[in-house]
């Protein structure tokens, strides 16, 4: 049932993430903003098309906020919770929200944890959904028996996964890429550190990191802003007093270029090129994202598409995306193709990245970049979901409240000299990171 | 893309229940009109955003290939991108983009489809390279000859490098004997690499033609603008006469079927199949309603039985899950899937989840179990509102299996009356051995597999 559907290209989720990272403004799209009275920063849109209520709430509790020691401990505590609240089991919990039709969700990245609902607004719907919600998230009551078990899958998990290329791939590169930085280690942790957590390192962890006043509580849909204010104000009130947070450190970018093969039996080799990027305030932040839609951003409009795909056969998906993050995310070019041919394969995507960063866009390519990114602006807050996304992003990394009604400006002002100054800057292709895995025998 | 695959998930029908018109203001909304050609065009308002996306759906998938060319319905979805005598190779996609549109298609085993999503003035430029591609495709022996070579790293890609893939390749090739539906939508291997531009000529030839599509448009437009647009782009193609349809009936399976599948990896993995009845008419069907509830009270949601008893309680399975799709040309199977816990095995979770089938068999499931079921078809009828790409993909797929747009709205009611007794009742019927198919993946530690291993040999072997 996995394989009903094929179809003609795979966006990766990646690049879907980036693809999502900015706009809304124009179409009308108002958002509102105040802090509750324990600090919680508070992202509200209010409409009524539909009877649906949108709600988020997120800490900076990501895999960035790891330690190689308890390495999958941040993971673990944002799983945990919806598994048991003080009174309500996991059963309880799960019937709860089904009975009433909610879903009940979450996120967890680098930077960013936390949980989410989507419920129906009508009364009886919406009450049960939020006081379980409410629950969840203040009390949670992390149960040893249901920890041993998420432990269990976790490692099961995490041991299937590693036979996997592309979990290979991703770790090899991680690693070469960040070395010891928090972003280096794998979001869901390694079998010895998940087997060695305990209940009170959740507990902990939970108490400094969810806290009231880093909460950044997003809200869209069918409520009004009185009803809004009293929402974000029960989500937020009962959560832990937070204390002081260590800074997240900076990230170096690689000073020499490294390449890692790993063999595997698979069929494909699976490829890594990259580079650290940039971050969510970075000045080089449009420059370098409009510049990456002609590089392998765009899709079926990129060069690595042409090169790899279109003109020689090499691959079904191949893409560049940067990651941009509160220290500098990844910047990675990739793709997989038939092990025997994965030296060609590497040989183009070079080529091809480094004729891009010394000459640069064309006109035509920086004009059909803008044409998209513009002409589609619409398609990027078509929906509720879309709309409480930009909501959570805008609020976690503080961009200004502008930052939509400024996006379109943003990105027609951008210059081909602009791109080709941040490219040759922030991308040293004397220094890149290179996985392969599944490189052909070379024996 | 994930929507498309989510829908063929586990609740496939809570998911596809869902369309009715709760909060849209229009009374008579899809609406629909036909061309002389035979084209069908079907516009439903939805006047949120200022978006539009218009897809066009081709009733030619998978299941009507014939031998030695299988996948050749998805590899034409391909060569669909190559040009025309118009429109150059790739221009396609950079117009769309240009006009700040996203576009892709998608092939299943009933119908290929391709869509355009874009701000609502753009429309024209969608109907304009459709229909430009359904009557002047161009096919070249130097694109085809690239782009098969990309359909294979797709095949690599999707299925020779996936355990789980592959096990559900070979357990369809084996649950279906006759039915065209045991051929994978890809295509095996051995077909892509001796398919000729010609084999995907025939295939344009015999099915791309307005008479065999359904044009679907959802979002801020008016449907007799949309009619009129139709009319001017579509309407003088030419119809063709089809070929004729077979039924290739999959007859009765007599016995418990087995297989093994062997491919790098650590967990096994196991998938069981009941051949079961799909939805053909909407109306007087009640069984297909049924079996999507009991879908829903084994994995419908966190605290369902299969989760519930079997991965929190019992611990027996690393995860586990039901699905069922009531829409489809041919017929379905009702599917139980899982992954034992470590240290348990696959025969343990085989057992495990016989005797939660056993249960529901004997004893019947509760009335709360499914009003719980019904809760979440009701909220999730009002979700997919948040979608115009997932309403338009839920028109299509119901035309493109002989149901009608109309039937979409009944679904809701007719899952709310579903009772306990029917849900023992299809139970009873269809969960028997006499009709299951059972795959197991065995999976091979990665040192001992330095050389190729897992593909070919069981390709071959069904």
């Amino acid at each position: 049932m996995d394989a009903k559907l094929t179809i003609r290209w795979l966006r990766w989720l990646a690049p879907a993430l980036l693809m999502a990272a900015p706009v809304l403004a124009q179409a009308g799209v108002q958002i509102q903003h105040w802090k509750t009275s324990s600090g919680a920063r508070v992202y509200f849109v209010e409409s009524h098309d539909l009877p649906i209520l949108d709600i988020s709430v997120e800490f900076p509790a990501g895999s960035g906020a790891d330690t190689p020691e308890k390495s999958g401990l941040a993971s673990m505590t944002r799983h945990m919770i919806g598994l048991g609240a003080e009174g309500l089991d996991e059963d309880r919990i799960s019937k709860s929200f089904a009975d009433v039709g909610a879903v009940f969700g979450g996120r967890f990245e680098s930077d960013r944890a936390g949980v989410s609902l989507r419920t129906l607004s009508s009364e009886r719907e919406r009450r049960q959904a939020l006081d379980t919600f409410t629950k969840v998230l203040q009390q949670p009551s992390f149960p040893e028996s249901v920890l041993e078990r998420e432990k269990a899958r976790t490692i099961a998990a995490l041991k299937e996964a590693d036979t996997k290329p592309e979990t290979i791939a991703d770790r090899a590169f991680e690693k070469l890429l960040y070395g010891s930085h928090p972003y280096g280690l794998r979001g869901s942790g390694e079998i010895d550190t998940v087997a060695a957590l305990k209940r009170e390192d959740l507990v902990a962890f939970y108490g400094a990191r969810y806290t009231r006043n880093r909460a950044v509580v997003a809200i869209m849909g069918d409520v009004s802003r009185k009803e809004a204010e009293s929402i974000a104000e029960s989500l937020t009130q009962g959560l832990p007093e937070g204390g002081t947070l260590p800074p997240l450190p900076e990230v170096a970018p690689p000073e020499k270029a490294q390449l890692e093969r790993i063999s595997h039996p698979a069929s494909q080799a699976h490829i890594l090129v990259g580079y650290t990027g940039m971050t969510r305030n970075d000045p080089d932040y449009f420059p370098l994202w409009v510049g990456n839609y002609a590089l392998g951003g765009g899709g079926f409009v990129s060069r690595l598409t042409e090169e790899v795909r279109q003109k020689r056969g090499l691959a079904y998906s191949v893409y560049s995306y940067f990651l941009p993050l509160e220290q500098r995310g990844p910047f990675q070019i990739g793709l997989q193709t038939k092990k025997e041919q994965a030296e060609e394969a590497l040989r183009v995507v070079r080529e091809t990245l480094e004729n891009y960063i010394a000459k640069g866009i064309t006109s035509e390519e920086l004009k059909a970049a803008k044409d998209n990114i513009i002409g589609g602006f619409p398609l990027r807050i078509d929906s509720n979901k879309k709309i409480i996304e930009y909501l959570a992003m805008i609020g976690f990394y503080q961009l200004p409240l502008t930052y939509l009604d400024d996006f379109i400006g943003n990105v027609e002002k951008v210059t081909a000299a602009q791109i080709r100054d941040a490219f040759r800057r922030r991308i040293r292709t004397g220094d890149l990171v290179t996985v392969v895995v599944g490189a052909a025998d070379p024996k | 893309m994930i929507q498309v695959r989510a829908l063929r998930r586990g609740s496939g029908l809570l998911a596809a229940a869902l369309l009715l018109s709760a909060a849209l203001p229009v009374a008579a909304n899809p609406h629909e009109h036909k061309l002389s050609n035979g084209l069908r065009v079907i516009v439903k308002e939805d006047h949120r955003s200022p978006v539009v996306v218009s897809q066009i759906w081709y009733r030619a998938g998978s299941m009507d290939e014939v031998n030695g060319t299988t996948g050749v319905a998805h590899v034409l979805e391909h060569m669909m991108f190559k040009g025309t005598r118009k429109v150059p190779a790739g221009e396609f996609s950079k117009i769309i983009a240009a006009a700040g549109g996203r576009d892709n298609a998608f092939t299943s085993r009933d119908y290929t489809a391709y869509f355009q999503t874009l701000e609502r003035s753009r429309l024209p430029i969608s109907f304009r390279l459709e229909s430009d591609r359904m009557q002047n495709l161009v096919l070249s022996a130097d694109e085809f000859a690239k782009e098969i070579k990309v359909v294979m790293e797709e095949r690599r890609l999707r299925t020779d490098d996936q355990p789980h893939s592959l096990v559900h390749e070979a357990m369809t090739a084996t649950a279906y004997q006759v039915h065209p539906y045991r051929h994978p939508i890809i295509g095996w291997m051995t077909d892509l690499e001796h398919m000729t531009v010609d084999d995907a000529r025939r295939w344009y030839e015999r099915w791309y033609a307005p008479n065999n599509a359904v044009l679907v448009v959802v979002g801020d437009v008016k449907p007799k603008e949309v009619f009129a647009l139709a009319e001017k782009h579509f309407g003088k193609i030419k119809p063709r006469a089809l070929p004729a349809r077979k039924p290739q009936a999959e007859p009765e399976q007599t016995g418990i079927r087995r297989l093994t599948v062997k491919a790098p990896g650590k967990l096994p993995y196991l998938a069981m199949g009941y051949h079961v009845p799909v939805l053909r008419d909407a109306d007087k069907d009640w069984e297909p309603y049924a079996l999507e509830v009991l879908a829903g009270v084994l994995d419908g949601n966190a605290s369902a039985r299969l989760n519930k008893n079997l991965v929190r309680e019992q611990r027996v399975a690393q995860s586990a899950g039901a699905g069922y799709d009531p829409l489809g040309r041919g017929t379905e199977l009702f599917y139980l899937v899982g992954t034992p816990s470590e240290g348990r095995t696959v025969a343990e979770l085989e057992a495990a989840i016989r005797a939660e089938l056993e249960k529901i068999v004997n004893d019947g499931v509760s009335e709360e179990e499914l009003d719980r079921v019904k809760a979440q078809v009701t909220a999730s009828q009002v979700y997919q509102l948040d979608s115009v790409f997932y309403q338009a993909m839920l028109i299509g797929q119901f035309e493109m299996v002989g149901l009608s747009y109309k039937d979409i709205d009944n679904m809701v009611k007719k899952i709310r009356s579903v009772t306990p007794a029917q849900v023992q009742e299809v139970a009873r019927k269809y969960i028997k051995d006499e009709s299951l198919t059972v795959a197991v993946l065995d999976p091979q530690p990665l040192e001992t597999k330095a050389q190729a291993v897992p593909a070919q040999g069981m390709r071959h072997g069904r």
